[in-house]
């Protein structure tokens, strides 16, 4: 019987091959899969992004299919690898790179460029961009939907607690004393708020630089969880809630902050900078966006989603996903898609061009997320990165929630990623 | 027969393979998958967030339970006498069993949120400060257990809606003119009647309490620290989110076990409730 | 009987009513508070104003970000493959057990009855990947598979079948029906209440299916509604309250409507299918 439908499978297979190879003559075909994980229609953005795209390359075909969050997106389009019916291109988290190549399911970029010209597209982003992206030499990412955290504040918040609206906290002393008067007895306002689910290792990474340690090796095959100064940084977060409550305790979640914020039941978030552009259109109150502040220095992972190219593409294909994500990522494109929804322009041009420029002109905080990627780092990413950022993530929330002191959380978390990662040293 | 081929393709035959797989290690492009022997046991015996999701679907199903068999007990007595607008009461009790999980986890998710959510406001009126309900581990499981409590209590409460038709009217006559009051008569005469109803309900509440995990995608993810997290979900993250589809096989396996527990006293109850008929 | 007794008895199904419809109440109150906030615009959604506009900006929103009619199309596809599949085989099978003595005839009811007990969710992990090698993942068909033979349909359908009367169907065959003819002209119609409440079981628990549909699907094409809302009202995307909330009414509606409308058909079934 399992002869049967293993022969049935080959059968059915070859079949799908031969469709495949005989509709690849005609026009190429892509599926794209990407992620969404802030607020805002930017479904609709994409999908005008591809229409666009198609209208000029009419021997293209893509269809972007949204994917849900960025766990969802990794999830679909590895298993539709292993299924046989696999995308050609998809974004996916910056981070998932390591497990990616592990999986042996993407292709780096520099073997699918061919000229000179796309030789030099690869370096024309910025460079604080490409750590995700980049690892043992070669580009298997290209930054599209990238960010990094920002501090979004209520400007008129500031005003009623006497603070000066232009000068938000530039260092975690002034953030408690801050938000010490930002903080209304009663519960019915917060002084700050940092998001502690969904993504908590990613605000975590920030507040750790911050404090003078970052996560883990540019190798993705060692984590600095026990670190003193990363233990301080999680004693921090925890004393915003427990010692100086200038923050709920126990865990904040990550989505439904922005209402929070936009209710005004905080005067300050800590959030992606891709819901500048939704916090623009809701806010009916005067907002400010700043850098996040310093401890020992000011610093911030970057974010997001990159392009990665299929192994499983034939040389027509991956010729063809090249195209489509250079144009996704053109400054034009770029510079478009980052006023629409607040995400980064990923290269120096996009900010020079004339639609960015003026935008910038009459909304300052556009460029925020940019003038803090000189402080930004790579965002936690490592093999094995689902089980070691769980790890991580469970570590932060029994720390906030009162359950494990952080040092003890933190250590745990590191032995366990030293079980996980010792392999690949 | 297809119906036999397809049974055994999607019962049988996975039921075996997971025994299978859970022997064998996690396959990569670079290491083949191999067989590990009992190795995924032993790890998953020291996994301790395996131990946590187990004893939170313990709790899980020590919290529901009782409440919603409870609850469906008190509104099949409520709708089965004559009380002014019956059936829509009874509609307001099962309108919940229609919708889906998925879309009533969003809703609650509203009511639940600090601050803004719906309990904190009414809380607020009455002068007490938001709780973070969701955020707490403390108060996660129990919150998620109302909601569960809600969708469920309908459903059961049919069941004894159906079996309390089928106990003669005569009986509670009988117990009245005797004097008997009425607590006396549901303890000593109704609650024995519906005996095998609970047992049948009890079986499918426990079923439930492992099989359903829907809610956890939208409201907490299992979180904060996995003080939410039930087995199936733990599954699906193995599986889904890791990729280690044979520690989640071996996952399974405890699963399987479980509920072939429960399926012997299915047999049993189903067997009794023959004789019953 | 005496007045007084009369008396407290009044008050006692006064108090009674009172209660029940306190729990009535509280039992719909989410689904109100989901009105609530479809209907009114976003601002309002977690401040209450008697005289807050309505507005179907919501429902308008919803339908711009994700293509829910293409989703109710394919939940509505999927339930009624689910349904024709189900109720074919289950009396397929349901006949033979009731009817034949075949050899280890016990064994195989068990087995089927294994179902009863393990689920298709609880096996995601083998199924999954069952399907993948047919090539079934992210079809319609790839979601329904596992559920089309239903041992709670078979196993209502038999008891169902043992009831019927031996001597109809000697009759039948009288009057020269076969086997099928016999299904077909005397068990099928004597059968007819068991059908409904088993497909009014199976259509709501498939409408209402989440984890094994969220596994299978990748595409716009197959995404059932579930599903649909699912990754479209993640907390993750801060869309907001009122917007999900509409959604999340587009995708009951019109299992809610039918409800509604056919209330009385809903709980018998389900009470039907219980005392079985």
């Amino acid at each position: 019987m399992f002869k049967g439908i293993k022969w049935l499978c080959v059968g059915v297979m070859a079949t799908a091959f031969l469709i495949a190879a005989v509709t690849a003559g005609s026009a190429t075909e892509l599926t794209m899969y990407y992620p969404v994980a802030v607020g805002g229609p930017l479904t609709t953005v994409v999908d005008g992004i591809v229409d666009d795209f198609m209208k000029q390359n009419p021997d293209v075909k893509v269809k972007a299919i949204y994917a849900g969050n960025y766990n969802d997106a990794r999830i679909k389009a590895l298993a539709a690898l292993k299924s046989g019916q696999p995308a050609q291109l998809s974004v996916m988290f910056s981070i998932d790179i390591y497990e990616l190549i592990e999986q042996d399911a993407i292709v780096a970029f520099d073997d699918v460029v061919e000229t000179a010209e796309e030789k030099a597209w690869l370096d024309s982003f910025y460079p604080t961009l490409m750590e995700n992206g980049r690892t043992a030499g070669k580009t298997w990412g290209i930054p599209f939907q990238r960010s990094t955290i920002v501090m979004y504040y209520n400007k008129d918040t500031f005003r009623a607690a006497g603070l000066d609206p232009e000068l938000p906290p530039t260092t975690w002393d002034e953030l408690v004393a801050m938000g010490k008067k930002l903080t209304k007895p009663d519960g019915s306002q917060w002084g700050a708020m940092i998001p502690s689910t969904g993504y908590p290792y990613w605000m975590f990474g920030a507040l750790a630089m911050q404090n003078g340690q970052e996560l883990m090796n540019s190798n993705g095959d060692t984590t600095y969880f026990d670190d003193p100064a990363v233990v301080g940084a999680l004693q921090f977060w925890k004393d915003l809630g427990e010692k100086h409550r200038i923050m709920p305790k126990g865990t904040i979640e990550w989505g439904t902050l922005r209402q929070n914020f936009l209710e005004g039941k905080t005067a300050i978030m800590w959030h992606s900078t891709g819901n500048l552009t939704a916090v623009k259109d809701n806010a009916k109150f005067d907002f400010g966006v700043a850098m996040l502040p310093a401890s020992k220095r000011r610093g911030t992972p970057t974010g997001g989603g990159n392009f990665y190219i299929f192994k499983k593409t034939n040389p027509a294909e991956r010729k063809a996903a090249v195209r489509l994500i250079k144009f996704m990522t053109n400054p034009e494109n770029a510079a478009e898609w980052s006023m629409k929804t607040g995400y980064m322009g990923v290269s120096p041009a996009a900010y020079e061009t004339q639609k960015l420029k003026d935008y910038v002109k009459a909304f300052p905080y556009a460029a925020v997320a940019r003038d803090q990627l000189q402080h930004a780092t790579a965002e936690l990413s490592t093999y094995q990165t689902g089980r070691v950022r769980k790890g991580l993530d469970d570590a932060i929330q029994a720390a906030l929630t009162g359950s494990k002191t952080p040092e003890a959380a933190l250590k745990e978390a590191q032995s366990q990623a030293d079980r996980l990662l010792k392999q690949y040293r | 027969m297809p119906a036999a081929i397809l049974l055994i393709a999607f019962t049988h035959y996975p039921t075996v393979a997971t025994v299978i797989d859970s022997l064998f290690s996690k396959a990569t492009a670079i290491r083949p998958s191999r067989f590990v022997g009992l190795l995924n046991y032993q790890r998953m015996l020291d996994d301790p967030i395996f131990w946590k999701v187990l004893a939170n679907n313990a709790w899980f199903a020590l919290g529901t339970i009782p409440t919603s068999i409870a609850l469906a007990i008190v509104m099949a007595l409520f709708v089965n006498r004559a009380i002014p607008g019956r059936s829509l009461v009874r509609m307001a009790y099962f309108t919940p069993t229609v919708l889906p999980m998925i879309a009533v986890a969003n809703i609650w998710l509203f009511f639940y949120t600090p601050d803004i959510g719906l309990i904190d406001q009414i809380a607020g009126w009455f002068g007490f400060s938001g709780h973070n309900w969701l955020g707490d581990p403390n108060t996660v499981l129990p919150a998620i257990m109302v909601m569960t409590v809600w969708k469920e209590a309908g459903f059961f409460m049919i069941f004894y809606l159906a079996a309390m038709q089928n106990i003669p009217p005569e009986l509670e006559e009988a117990s009245r003119l005797e004097g008997a009051s009425r607590w006396y008569y549901f303890r000593r005469v109704m609650f024995p009647l519906l005996m095998p109803t609970t047992l049948f309900v009890l079986v499918n509440a426990v079923l439930n309490s492992f099989k359903l995990v829907d809610h956890l995608f939208v409201l907490t993810k299992g979180g904060p620290d996995n003080a939410s997290n039930l087995l199936l979900y733990y599954i699906f993250e193995t599986a889904f989110s890791y990729f280690e589809t044979h520690f989640a096989a071996a996952l399974t396996m405890v699963l399987l076990v479980i509920l072939g527990v429960m399926a012997l006293l299915q047999f049993f109850v189903l067997d009794k409730r023959v004789h019953y008929r | 009987m005496n007045p007084s007794r009369s008396l407290s008895q009044m008050i006692h199904s006064f108090l009674e009513t009172g209660a029940a419809w306190l729990l009535a109440v509280l039992w719909v109150s989410p689904l109100v508070y989901a009105f609530w906030a479809a209907f009114h615009p976003g601002e309002y959604a977690v401040n209450f104003d008697l005289l807050a506009p309505l507005t179907l900006d919501n429902f308008r929103e919803a339908l711009s970000q994700a293509p829910f009619p293409r989703y109710a199309l394919n939940t509505f596809i999927l339930v009624s493959t689910i349904l024709v599949a189900q109720l074919v085989l289950c009396t397929l099978a349901a006949y033979a057990f009731a009817r034949y003595r075949f050899r280890g005839h016990r064994i195989a009811f068990a087995l089927v009855l294994v179902q009863l007990m393990i689920t298709p969710e609880i096996l995601i992990v083998e199924n999954y990947s069952t399907l993948a090698r047919f090539s079934l993942v992210d079809t319609i068909l790839g979601i329904g598979l596992p559920y089309m033979a239903s041992a709670f349909g078979i196993f209502l359908l038999r008891q169902a079948f043992k009831s019927t009367p031996k001597e109809l169907e000697e009759a039948a065959r009288l009057e020269g029906c076969g086997s099928m003819g016999v299904l077909w002209r005397v068990y099928v119609p004597l059968a007819r209440p068991t059908y409904l409440a088993y497909a009014l079981v199976s259509i709501s628990h498939h409408w209402n299916n989440f984890l094994w549909p969220l596994i299978v699907t990748n595409s716009v094409e197959t995404r059932p509604l579930t599903v649909g809302l699912g990754i479209f009202g993640a907390p993750e995307s801060g869309v907001n309250w009122s917007v999900i909330s509409a959604a999340t009414l587009l995708s009951v509606a019109p299992l809610l409507v039918a409800f509604l409308l056919f209330q009385r058909q809903f709980v018998q079934s389900f009470m039907y299918a219980g005392i079985k």
